[in-house]
């Protein structure tokens, strides 16, 4: 059932670049990275694509296929029309590399400065005891394969690059949000959730959730229930009171600073 | 335990960088020019096993590189579906590292490094209950207990698990304990990297040697092309698999057998190459997915194995040396799910080699599935929301790929190249190879799972020898007096070397090549072999080497994928002819190496290590080299009647026949 394929496919490196044509044969049952890699083999030796397990598992193909942030491994062929042209380009928010390659830098910097997982140091090695019921929000949002579809399609810093500094993006909001409910977990992060991490930004439009390939529910699970933990943390009484005598038993965490960066 | 320095919450407030390497200047560089860095410690590699041998660098002092062809946290080991295998005893309090240990050298047919089973049997548990205090999320007993599955090939439900996304949350757990302790050295040290750094898309073509010894290791930025000379006494490889030499792979395309070709040509070894395990199920249809993974996880929570008669034909293929341990009726075999204590395991779970030949052999007598597979069906056998929880991985893949639903059909699977046991030769207790400042770890290690690896094996592998291995190179470097030095000279002709292949305007396409030599190894040296096929193979090897040498890759040197396959194409064929030598050396059938022409199982053999070196003309060399005899209390734990299936009357002569069925002192 083999056809040829239109495809129009973003050549160029962070100087500049076009859309290149291309036709390109396709089999049954292929995706798009199948294609992509026929098309290097046959006609672009040099195009550069960054993947790596072809299975939906490692997060490392994405790339906006007619203008929709995809896994371009689980985009299968058969969800488009043999006559149609498909038009590939690299993800929008981040530089680029080459071709559809993006510099995703931005999130390895976002993830160092959420204060890591705290664990009581008084718990031996073994001796952790959690209900399957409690780690079940913690497990959906480790499903993250990283593939940063969330931060690219955010609207928040893909449309408003000033707001990079100020926030995380939906991955990073998520990762607190582990964090938080993380049976096992110390650290109070809900300050710096708000005030060094934009969770105020997110004005819960969801597209986060929408171009998860995991599925995971974001929007709902995770950055909502963070914005409630934060107000509940901000105009609870009692904290109140504790700060203004001094004597609240539990501290918030700080974010972590990168003392080389400005 | 050292892990407290990860776990403080003091930290001051700004903002951080980039985890991946800035990469001054984007000027034509020349041949020569490389940037230069400095560390105790270069780890190859940033999957499992690469991750847990720099954390434990570091946290021995070293300061450490982490060198990843892929961003960080992409590596194989997301892959890994299964679990992590332990002997914690969560889920049967009999399980202890006895039982792991003959489990583990069944198995690999008794061609173990058996101190290496030991040691893994051992650690394990320690090692996966730090990653819990490193944060990660098992799923849970009810007493709240890391939860185990069965696995085949293990007693007891044994492997640590998240869903069917084990691996997955190991390396981010590792990844996220590489953060924590770079933010512990922001504080202390005011510079995040000032201790441990990762440098992402960054491809090692050589090991740079000087006096016999190891002082770096010289390779390329992927996205720039621009040379890096890392200068360190000491290079950890923990380099994964070989996989993509072959056509029908659950591998991705990292795994191109780098740190064994750098290895060989380091002058260290190779150990028993000739063993490729082929995972009985990966899927067959589309094409485009032929061999992706399905995990035996669906075997181990009842999932069973079908003819096109409907047929579960495993019951047929139970051979000798397992015939006490699994069900002989469908019965039998189904109640041992409620009650493994006073029933026999299910012959779905028998080691993945036996159930890959044995699919192999169903397909080829006509009873295969209509894509050439045979049928794997849980539908049939559990409901669908206990599929959808156990299972969450399967059911998304198969959905979307191939549009079935695994809760309603069965699934169609068939053999797929999985993992090499073969190996750096290393020594068991630190990783060190045989050249000084060597370490390897991992699947690119040898010896830890013999002839075939057990599922579940290999992630707890990966954290028992990491450790290891870190350990083993942070002690080599603190007993150094003075550091090894690297003249230009040495780099030059590594330079050299990686650009020809850019500046050759005629030759073949890499990926041309590359597909040949999948095709050869595939169909020449693949799950059933014999000796004129694997003859034909070198043959083909050949040929396709004197191509290699002359192959082309147009472009510039930033992100140039098909110069990256290019470079990696050397190390393939290198890889490839190991494997070819080798399977054509050992005249007999074990584990991942089946022979048409010798089907049986040699007790001489079992004696036999094959040992490939680097031949000093591109090619490798072989010999034979004598096993070390097992541990006596280690070969107590097994029943002498056990043990005469594998080894020679002369290796049993002085075992005393009687204590070792009885009363042993562990």
């Amino acid at each position: 059932m083999g056809y040829k394929a239109a495809l129009r496919v973003w050549r160029g490196d962070a100087g500049a670049g076009e859309l290149a044509d291309y036709q390109v044969e396709v089999n049954e049952g292929e995706v798009v990275l199948d294609v992509l890699h026929r098309l290097q083999a046959t006609q672009a030796s040099d195009l550069a694509i960054r993947w790596n397990c072809k299975a939906g598992k490692c997060g490392s193909c994405s790339m906006e296929i007619n203008g929709r942030p995809r896994l371009s491994c689980m985009t299968r062929m058969s969800t488009f029309e043999p006559e149609e042209t498909l038009t590939i380009t690299p993800m929008r928010t981040f530089p680029v590399i080459r071709d559809l390659v993006t510099d995703v830098s931005f999130n390895y910097a976002k993830a160092r400065e959420i204060p890591s997982f705290t664990p009581d140091p008084a718990v031996k090695l073994g001796e952790f005891r959690m209900q399957q019921v409690d780690v079940n929000r913690s497990q959906e949002f480790r499903k993250c394969i990283e593939c940063f579809l969330c931060q690219n399609t955010c609207h928040v810093i893909r449309d408003h690059t000033e707001n990079e500094h100020a926030f995380s993006g939906p991955r990073f909001l998520m990762r607190i949000a582990e964090l938080e409910m993380h049976p096992a977990d110390t650290a109070d992060r809900r300050e710096i959730a708000q005030d060094d991490f934009g969770l105020g930004y997110c004005n819960i439009t969801k597209c986060c959730t929408e171009v998860c390939p995991e599925h995971i529910k974001i929007t709902d699970n995770a950055i909502i229930p963070m914005k409630e933990r934060v107000v509940g943390r901000k105009y609870d009484p009692l904290v109140w009171l504790g700060d203004k005598i001094g004597r609240r038993a539990h501290k918030d965490t700080p974010a972590v600073a990168d003392p080389r960066r400005k | 335990m050292s892990d407290a320095e990860s776990t403080s919450d003091a930290v001051v407030s700004n903002d951080a960088a980039a985890t991946s390497t800035a990469i001054p200047g984007s000027e034509p560089v020349s041949a020569g020019a490389a940037d230069r860095y400095a560390y105790d410690v270069v780890v190859v590699g940033a999957g499992g096993s690469g991750l847990r041998a720099a954390i434990e660098a570091r946290l021995h002092g070293k300061k450490t590189a982490i060198i990843s062809k892929s961003l960080f946290g992409k590596a194989h080991t997301v892959m890994a579906e299964g679990g992590c295998a332990a002997s914690m005893g969560n889920a049967n309090p009999n399980d202890n590292w006895q039982v792991h240990y003959r489990d583990t050298m069944r198995g690999g047919k008794f061609l173990n490094n058996w101190r290496m089973a030991e040691l893994h049997a051992k650690e394990a548990p320690d090692r996966v209950w730090e990653l819990e205090a490193w944060g990660a999320v098992f799923d849970r007993t009810k007493e709240g207990k890391i939860s185990q599955r069965n696995f085949g090939g293990h007693e007891y439900p044994r492997l640590a698990h998240v869903g069917d996304r084990t691996g997955l949350e190991i390396i981010r757990t590792l990844q996220q304990k590489v953060v924590a302790m770079q933010q512990q050295d922001a504080i202390e040290l005011g510079d995040p990297e000032a201790m441990i750094k990762v440098y992402a898309e960054t491809t090692i073509t050589e090991l740079v040697k000087e006096d016999g010894k190891i002082a770096g290791a010289f390779g390329y930025f992927r996205d720039t092309g621009r040379f890096v000379l890392f200068e360190a006494p000491a290079v950890v490889l923990a380099t994964g698999g070989i996989g993509k030499t072959y056509k029908v792979t659950s591998n991705s395309w990292e795994y191109t057998g780098d740190g064994h070709a750098l290895a060989l040509r380091a002058g260290a070894k190779l150990l028993n190459m000739e063993f490729v395990q082929l995972h009985p199920t990966g899927m067959v249809w589309p094409p485009s997915v032929r061999g992706l993974l399905v995990t035996e996880s669906v075997r181990g929570d009842g999932g069973v194995l079908r003819n096109s008669e409907g047929k579960r034909f495993m019951f047929n293929y139970v051979p000798d040396v397992f015939r006490a341990q699994y069900a002989e009726t469908e019965e039998e075999a189904d109640r041992w799910y409620e009650d493994p204590d006073h029933n026999r395991r299910p012959p779905e779970l028998l080691p993945r080699d036996e159930v890959a030949r044995s699919i192999n052999s169903e397909i080829k007598a006509g009873r295969g599935s209509p894509h050439g597979g045979v049928f794997l069906d849980i539908a049939s056998r559990r409901p669908a929301d206990y599929i959808l929880q156990r299972l969450p991985s399967m059911y998304h893949q198969f959905k979307e790929l191939a549009d079935v639903d695994i809760t309603r059909e069965p699934m169609e699977i068939g053999p797929t190249c999985h993992y090499v046991m073969g190996g750096v030769e290393v020594d068991p207790d630190t990783g060190a190879a045989s050249v000084p400042g060597l370490y390897a770890v991992g699947e690119v290690s040898g010896g830890m799972h013999g002839s075939n690896r057990l599922g579940g094996n290999s992630l707890s592998d990966l954290l028992v020898f990491g450790r290891r291995a870190g350990l083993g190179a942070a002690e080599y470097v603190a007993a150094l007096t003075a550091k090894p030095v690297i003249s230009e000279a040495d780099l030059t002709s590594a330079a050299a070397s990686a650009l020809e292949p850019l500046e050759r305007s005629e030759g073949d396409s890499p990926y041309a090549l590359h597909s040949e030599l999948q095709t050869v190894m595939n169909d020449l040296v693949g799950l059933i072999r014999r000796e004129s096929e694997l003859k034909t193979a070198l043959v083909d090897l050949d040929k396709l080497r004197a191509r290699e040498a002359k192959v082309s890759a147009p472009g510039g040197r930033a992100y140039n994928p098909g110069w990256h396959l290019a470079v990696d194409l050397r190390n393939m064929l290198l890889v490839a002819e190991s494997v070819a030598q080798s399977a054509l050396e050992r005249q007999e059938s074990r584990g991942g190496h089946t022979r048409d022409d010798y089907p049986a199982m040699s007790p001489e053999w079992r004696k036999v290590n094959l040992v490939c070196s680097a031949d000093g003309a591109g090619g490798v060399s072989l010999r034979h080299q004598p096993m070390v005899p097992m541990r006596t209390d280690l070969l107590e734990l097994f029943d002498i009647g056990e043990l005469k299936k594998y080894m020679t009357d002369e290796e049993l002569a002085g075992l005393p026949g009687a204590a070792a069925a009885s009363g042993q002192e562990h």
